[in-house]
């Protein structure tokens, strides 16, 4: 189509077209000189096409540990439908981060834990530590919206479970693609002040928040569920396809062995951390 | 004797009507009840998918054979109905959405057209890839890009002649729906709820691409083109701006109802018919309210948009029942005067029977299995709910029937005015709901709802069947191992058609629903069968073969089947198919062998 092929093309996704669907790869090589990670290309900090996320810099060092000369990437937007067509297609054989009991996935043991955290700007004074504080009804609250069927970000659910609603400002995680880190506009929205407070997942409001060109106050929610869709804390994993076992061994040992590397790499983007609660893949998998 | 005249008027009428020009002047409408064609994807403006072609009837069926096939190259759900104008067939393939015209009578490749749509669409479409079929007016294709472009293409030659961008993938926008032409007017809607996208459907000039008016489904009045015009037929829906105000603040700003399914046409009211999709991307819990107008149904002018009337059929949804089905209009006799009435079934499992000039509900029967709801409130016109089966965080619930893709999805129903009975392909199934499932979207973890699918009472997860709107009872039905995803077709010979997931083609009686033919085909079916009659004056029937779709993506996306909760919970519906069936993407051409049918214009 003339006139079409300029438009914003997402090379991620050329990419992952041309890559096509799965021609009977074998499940894994154990030979290959190569990790191939599935990753999203524009998605800080966790990961961009330009490997400058954290989950870039933890596939070198695990390449490196299993005695892989180089990491290959396959670019997929991180959204419903991405381990379907990228992992379970065969396309690559880990992807880096995942919650440590994601079902559809086999886990490796975590390598951190973090939590769902308040933002706000420092200027505001606004110091706050729970869903239940009462001052939540009078600010504007932004979340982050996921809107598959029955599930969204623990926040927008309790906010919701509590009758908070008209003051709550929903910020599709999906974003608008053609913008650098989509979900990073929840947290831009507390420094132009469009919401008072922000409830966001750990890791991305703790990289974003020490990027800020105003200071920001990052708070973990210390509200403990009493039921797991109120799950503010989560354990983070590695993830491969449930049938590649030896592949999860060797992630597991390669964990072990760089755990404080691992510390310091996330704590230099800003991750919140908390001691993980499961550090053993295979307790992890028996979750029914 | 009758028989053999038949067969020697239409390889006449063939013959005149050749050439891609014939009907340069001829009106959509007219050209839609033409037998030899099939100009749109429901066939005529009413949405009946029947063609009155009886050169193969239910004596001779049973002898149907492969004619020619073709592929369109990309093994991905196929959903697309095969179009026929004057001899030339126009079939279009999932994303990268290609474009061909082939001869209808013996398949060869008049010309093709590769719009190559952004890749990344890939990503953002929920449910397959899938494209639901192209549009015909004018010596002109009309298509839709799963990456939001409408494009006219010249009939003869392929030749692009405007593409229109309509919407954002970056926002979560695709486009999957087949577009309708009326009155001069590329009608085209958008998808991707799940996504938080604002529903809307859009009219382009059929000339130049230019957008005419955009009706938003969500916000206030001006955006939902409600005005003085617009006369609800329930009090509930009477009020300004309702589209804002059943919403907690702003919520509705990307609170889904697009537009992915099906639009109908009356000349004579001169209002167009569709529905809208379910409420997104909040939970329930988070928009307290109807949330209009998310799964209602629309009547409005094609000329401006101008909404006349609506109704909402499950306010504040928590099923995921999208009300996007097709609207077939009929008359019908109901207490004792021929009614004009539009049939809609329903996601939510009722038959809806709704006077198409004022709105109201006539009748809502339940057609499948429902225990979500306990009935339909004629007064108010909305759904009674069942408090047992209300979805809530932390809550188990089980057995909710119809399960989230509904009593029957996008897949169309065929009208016969023959027999009088609807013909409708539908899913048999329910669902347990378990808020636990760990989830992550972009890096974020999170707790959702497990969504286990699982067949119906009866074991099948499927159903053909013929439902009566008049005595308002199924007149017989055929059970599937696995939802019938495939659209319906029914002809003058009394031959209805439907593919299953699981390969088979089948031929039924319209009448009793005996199987009078089935053919294996080499991917399972979800398209839509067509039929027309080619340059040599036979009757052809047509569907794509290919799995895919929602149900599908189990058997092409390799799916773990030992994962129930899969492909948003369908996995355990549909669990043994990939010992059935691989993807595909042949289109399938039937028709009698020659020798058969001339000696079947015999004495019977």
């Amino acid at each position: 189509m003339p006139g079409r092929s300029n438009r914003a093309a997402f090379a991620f996704a050329a990419f992952a077209a041309i890559a096509g669907p799965a021609c009977g790869h074998a499940a894994e090589d154990m030979n290959a000189d190569v990790l191939r990670v599935c990753a999203d290309p524009n998605n800080l900090p966790f990961s961009n096409q330009a490997k400058q996320g954290f989950e870039n810099r933890l596939a070198d060092m695990m390449a490196a540990e299993l005695g892989r000369g180089e990491v290959s990437y396959t670019w997929w937007a991180q959204r419903r439908g991405f381990i379907r067509n990228t992992l379970k297609a065969g396309d690559c054989d880990v992807v880096i981060g995942v919650p440590a009991k994601l079902e559809m996935v086999a886990t490796t043991r975590a390598y951190y834990r973090s939590s769902y955290v308040f933002v706000t700007r420092a200027d505001r004074h606004i110091d706050m530590a729970s869903l239940a504080d009462p001052r939540l009804k009078s600010l504007r609250i932004g979340v982050h919206l996921i809107g598959d069927d029955g599930a969204n970000t623990p926040p927008a659910t309790i906010l919701g479970h509590e009758g908070i609603v008209d003051n709550v400002v929903g910020y599709t995680i999906y974003g608008d693609y053609r913008e650098p880190n989509p979900p990073a506009r929840l947290i831009q929205a507390v420094v132009d002040g469009d919401i008072d407070i922000a409830a966001a997942w750990g890791p991305l409001a703790g990289y974003f928040a020490g990027r800020s060109p105003v200071p920001l106050t990052v708070r973990l929610i210390t509200d403990r569920a009493d039921q797991p869709a109120y799950a503010l804390q989560f354990d983070v994993a590695m993830g491969v396809r449930k049938q590649d076992k030896a592949l999860r061994a060797q992630l597991d040992r390669a964990i072990a062995r760089r755990q404080a590397d691992i510390e310091a790499l996330l704590k230099s983007y800003g991750v919140p951390l908390l001691p993980p609660l499961d550090g053993g893949s295979e307790s992890a998998q028996g979750r029914r | 004797m009758q028989q053999r005249w038949r067969f020697l008027l239409a390889i006449l009428a063939a013959g005149l009507a050749a050439g891609p020009a014939a009907h340069a002047q001829q009106t959509l409408e007219a050209l839609s009840h033409d037998d030899r064609q099939w100009p749109m994807a429901p066939k005529d403006y009413a949405n009946t998918r029947f063609s009155g072609l009886e050169q193969i009837n239910t004596s001779n069926v049973g002898r149907l054979q492969l004619a020619w096939t073709f592929s369109v190259g990309r093994n991905r759900g196929q959903e697309a109905a095969p179009l026929v104008v004057d001899g030339i067939l126009y079939v279009v393939g999932p994303y990268p959405n290609k474009v061909f015209a082939l001869d209808a009578a013996t398949g060869e490749l008049k010309w093709r057209y590769e719009p190559r749509p952004n890749p990344s669409a890939q990503g953002v479409a929920c449910c397959d890839v899938v494209n639901r079929g192209l549009a015909y007016d004018n010596g002109r294709i009309f298509l839709n890009t799963l990456d939001n472009h409408s494009v006219a293409l010249d009939a003869g030659s392929g030749k692009e002649l405007w593409h229109t961008k309509l919407g954002e993938i970056s926002r979560g926008e695709t486009i999957t729906m087949a577009p309708l032409v009326v009155k001069g007017k590329v009608l085209v809607g958008n998808s991707g709820g799940e996504m938080g996208v604002r529903g809307w459907l859009t009219a382009l000039d059929e000339e130049t691409g230019k957008i005419a008016w955009r009706a938003y489904t969500t916000g206030p009045d001006k955006d939902v083109l409600i005005g003085d015009g617009f006369r609800p037929f329930y009090g509930k829906l009477k009020g300004k701006d309702l589209g804002v105000k059943t919403w907690p603040a702003d919520h509705w700003k990307i609170g889904g109802g697009t537009v992915w399914g099906w639009i109908s046409y009356d000349p004579a009211l001169d209002l167009i018919y569709y529905g809208t999709a379910n409420a997104g991307p909040w939970n329930a819990d988070q928009r307290p309210g109807d949330n209009l107008w998310t799964t209602a149904i629309f009547a409005r002018k094609p000329e401006d948009g101008s909404a006349r009337w609506a109704v909402q059929l499950n306010p504040h949804d928590l099923y995921d029942y999208d009300e996007i089905n097709e609207n077939v209009l009929v008359e019908l006799p109901i207490g004792g005067e021929s009614r004009k009435v539009l049939i809609h079934p329903g996601r939510n499992g009722y038959m809806y029977v709704i006077d198409r000039a004022s709105g109201e509900i006539l009748s809502a029967d339940a057609y499948d299995t429902v225990t979500s709801s306990k009935g339909v409130d004629l007064k108010t016109g909305a759904i009674i709910p069942n408090a047992e089966k209300e979805t809530r965080v932390g809550k188990t619930v089980k057995d909710i029937c119809p399960a989230a893709p509904g009593a029957k999805d996008w897949q169309p129903t065929a009208w016969s005015p023959r027999t009088g009975l609807l013909y409708v392909p539908h899913q048999h199934i329910c669902m347990n709901w378990k808020s636990e499932e760990v989830g992550y979207i972009a890096g974020t973890p999170y707790v959702g709802a497990e969504v286990d699918m699982y067949a119906g009472p009866g074991g099948h997860a499927g159903e053909f069947m013929a439902w009566d709107p008049v005595k308002r009872v199924k007149a017989w039905a055929i059970e599937e191992q696995f939802p019938v995803w495939s659209g319906a077709l029914v002809t003058g010979g009394d031959v209805a058609f439907y593919g299953t997931l699981d390969r088979w083609f089948k031929a039924v009686d319209a009448r009793s629903g005996d199987v009078l033919w089935k053919f294996h085909s080499g991917s399972g079916l979800i398209g839509q069968p067509t039929t027309f009659v080619g340059g040599d004056g036979r009757q052809y029937v047509a569907i794509m073969a290919g799995v895919g779709g929602w149900p599908g993506a189990l058997a092409n996306s390799e799916l773990d089947p030992r994962v129930r909760n899969g492909a948003l919970g369908f996995t355990g519906a549909v669990q043994a198919l990939p010992a059935y069936t691989v993807g595909g993407s042949e289109l399938l051409v039937f028709a009698l062998p020659q020798k058969a049918e001339q000696s079947n214009a015999g004495p019977q």
